[in-house]
C-alpha cells in the first residue's frame, strides 16, 4: 500500500545497486528530483530504461551510476545531443555502458506489453531499419492468420519506476493530466513505483471521470516535491524551462565542468530547492 | 540573420521552410517531425491550409501552437491540441493504424533513394559521432502513406552512401520498398534551401524538379555528395510571397521571444 515519505526515504527504500529503473516522463514531468536524489544516494551499476534518456539520464551516466542503457532518443530535445551519453558511447568514459536501441514505437509497445503481464509485444515495425541488425532484441513472428511478419521485442518489466504528476490525493491515488506521455504503461509494468507531486488536495471527487489516474495500490511511495520535474514542466502548474536545456548542452560538453555543475546543484542541494528553481516559471493565472 | 539584406529579399533557409509549407494541403493528417518540418508545417497552418491536422509524437493530436516549439512535448502543443493522447496509442491507433497521410522528417544523412541517417556518424558499435538516434522515425516512415523530407543541402549531410539506415525511404531504389512488404509510398518529395525534388517513377533516385530562385544547377550539385540529375523540364520554385515570408518571420520572432523568457531563473 502507498506511502507518503520524504523523497530521501522513498528513493533509498525502492531502489538498489543494480536495479533496472525507468525514470520516465515524455518531454513533459520529468521526474528530475527523483532522479538527483539517486544521484545523492549514488547507486551503481543500474540498468536505465527511458523512451528519451533527455538530461536525467545525461546526468546519471556522466556520474558513473549505468552500466546499460535501453532507449529510442538519446537526444537533448530541441537542442542537439547529450553529451555525457556521448563520452560514454564513445570514449567509455566515466565507464563503457552496454547499449540497446529501439524506436519510440518499440519501447512504447514494450512497456504496454509490460503493463499488460506480456512477454512481448508484437506490432507492425522496424521494416528495413538498421536497428534490426544491431540490436539482438528486435525479433520476428508471423500472424498465424494473415502470415504477416510483424516485429516483436521483449516487454519492459523494471524492478522500479520513478514518475513526477500533478497531484495525489490524501489516499494516494495519483492524476496525471496534460501530454501523459508512457507514464501510465511504466507505472503498471514495473514491481514498484515511486511518485513525486507537485502537491496532495483533500479529495479527487471533482475530477472529470476519464482522466488518468493511478489508483493507490499500484504505487509504492509518494513524494511531494513542487517543481520537481524542473526543467521539465507540469503542464497547469510551469511551463518548460527552455533556456536551461540550451545551457545543459555547454554544461555537458566538458567533462569539468559538468562535474563542477553537479556538484553544486545536485550533490549539495536536496528536494526542497526544487520550489524555488520554477517561481519564475509559474503563469500568472 | 540579415533576412532582409540578401539581395532576393529571402534567406535560401526561408525559401526552403516556405516550399516545403507549399506541399501540405488542408485535409492533410501530417506527422511533424521537429525544426525544419515544424516550421513548414505550422506556416501552411497559417496561410493556405488552416485545417490541417498537426501531429507530434508526444501524442497532441490537431495541435496549433502560436509558437513553434523546442521540444515535440513542449505544452503549447498540449493547449491547442484538439486531443493529447497517450504514446502507445499514438503509435500504435494513430500511426500503424494508417491514419497518417504525410509524414514530415528531418535528416542529418541522407542518400539519393530517401533513406535517413540520425543515429551514428561512423559504424554503430564504435561511432565517431553518436546522434539522437530514429526516435518516432522509423515506423513514421513506413507507416505514413507518404514521406516528405526536408533538409538544407551541404556535401555532409547528402551522401552517397549514408553510415546507418535509421529509417528507410527507398532502400536501393526501384521496388525495394514492395520486396520488404512495406505498402506505403515512402518519400515522395525532398524539399532543400536550393531545390525541390521528387522519385524517379521507376529507379526513385531524386531527381530536381525545380531549382528555387538565383540557383544554378552548378550549386546543387556542389552542395550534394551524389552525381544530381535534374528533370527534363526543370521549374523555378515561385519566390515566397509577402504573406508567406511575413507568416514565417513573425513566427519565428514570436518563437524566439517565447523560448528566452524562460532564461531568467537558476539552471537546474
Amino acid at each position: 500500500m502507498v506511502k507518503f515519505l520524504p523523497l530521501k526515504e522513498a528513493v533509498a527504500e525502492n531502489l538498489h545497486d543494480g536495479d533496472t529503473v525507468a525514470f520516465e516522463g515524455f518531454t513533459h514531468l520529468i521526474p528530475t528530483a527523483a532522479a538527483h536524489e539517486a544521484i545523492r544516494q549514488g547507486f551503481r551499476d543500474l540498468t536505465l530504461i527511458r523512451m528519451t534518456p533527455d538530461l536525467i539520464y545525461d546526468q546519471m551516466i556522466g556520474m558513473g551510476m549505468a552500466k546499460k542503457i535501453v532507449f529510442s532518443y538519446v537526444g537533448n530535445p530541441g537542442v542537439g545531443l547529450l553529451r555525457r551519453a556521448r563520452d560514454a558511447i564513445e570514449n567509455g568514459f566515466p565507464r563503457s555502458i552496454e547499449v540497446e536501441e529501439h524506436s519510440h514505437a518499440g519501447m512504447a509497445n514494450a512497456y504496454e506489453a509490460g503493463a499488460a503481464g506480456l512477454p512481448c509485444a508484437v506490432f507492425r515495425g522496424y521494416r528495413g531499419a538498421g536497428l534490426v541488425e544491431v540490436n539482438p532484441n528486435i525479433k520476428s513472428v508471423t500472424c498465424p492468420f494473415t502470415g504477416e511478419v510483424l516485429a516483436a521485442v521483449p516487454s519492459i518489466r523494471p524492478d522500479v519506476t520513478f514518475i513526477h504528476a500533478q497531484k495525489a490525493d490524501r489516499k494516494g491515488n495519483v492524476l496525471v493530466e496534460g501530454i501523459i506521455g508512457i507514464q501510465k504503461e511504466a507505472v503498471l509494468a514495473a514491481k514498484r513505483a515511486v511518485v513525486t507531486v507537485e502537491e496532495v488536495v483533500d479529495s479527487f471527487d471533482d475530477l472529470h471521470p476519464n482522466l488518468t489516474v493511478l489508483p493507490r495500490w499500484t504505487i509504492a511511495a509518494i513524494s511531494v516535491v513542487p517543481g520537481g520535474s524542473h526543467p521539465s514542466y507540469a503542464h497547469g502548474y510551469y511551463v518548460r524551462d527552455n533556456a536551461a536545456y540550451l545551457e545543459w548542452d555547454e554544461i555537458a560538453g566538458d567533462r569539468e565542468k559538468f562535474q563542477a555543475w553537479m556538484q553544486a546543484n545536485v550533490i549539495e542541494k536536496s528536494a526542497n530547492d526544487f520550489a524555488a528553481r520554477i517561481e519564475h516559471l509559474r503563469r500568472a493565472a | 540573420m540579415s533576412d532582409n539584406d540578401s539581395p532576393l529579399g529571402f534567406t535560401p533557409n526561408e525559401m526552403m521552410t516556405i516550399a516545403a509549407s507549399r506541399a501540405l494541403k488542408n485535409d492533410d493528417v501530417c506527422f511533424v517531425g521537429i525544426g525544419a518540418p515544424s516550421a513548414a508545417c505550422n506556416v501552411a497552418r497559417l496561410t493556405h491550409a488552416p485545417d490541417i491536422t498537426l501531429i507530434y509524437e508526444s501524442g497532441t493530436i490537431g495541435t496549433a501552437p502560436d509558437v513553434l516549439p523546442l521540444s515535440i512535448g513542449d505544452g503549447e502543443l498540449c493547449e491547442t491540441a484538439v486531443t493529447t493522447v497517450a504514446v502507445p496509442e499514438m503509435f500504435r491507433y494513430w500511426l500503424q493504424g494508417g491514419r497518417i497521410s504525410i509524414g514530415f522528417l528531418g535528416a542529418a544523412q541522407l542518400d539519393k533513394f530517401g533513406n535517413i541517417n540520425t543515429t551514428v556518424i561512423g559504424g554503430y558499435f564504435h561511432p565517431r559521432t553518436r546522434l539522437p538516434g530514429g526516435g518516432g522515425a522509423p515506423e513514421i516512415a513506413t507507416s505514413s502513406k507518404e514521406i516528405y523530407i526536408t533538409m538544407a543541402q551541404s556535401k555532409r549531410g547528402m551522401v552517397e552512401k549514408i553510415d546507418f539506415f535509421t529509417s528507410f525511404g527507398h532502400g536501393e531504389g526501384g521496388d525495394h520498398r514492395k520486396r520488404l512488404g512495406i505498402d506505403t509510398s515512402g518519400p515522395t518529395l525532398l524539399i532543400t534551401d536550393l531545390a525541390i525534388w521528387k522519385p524517379d517513377p521507376l529507379t526513385k533516385e531524386f531527381i530536381v524538379v525545380s531549382l528555387h530562385p538565383g540557383v544554378t544547377r552548378q550549386q546543387v550539385q556542389e552542395s550534394c555528395g551524389w552525381t544530381v540529375r535534374f528533370a527534363e523540364a526543370l521549374d523555378e520554385t515561385p519566390a515566397p510571397s509577402e504573406l508567406e515570408l511575413k507568416t514565417l518571420r513573425d513566427l519565428q520572432a514570436r518563437t524566439k521571444a517565447a523560448h528566452e523568457g524562460t532564461g531568467k531563473g537558476k539552471a537546474a
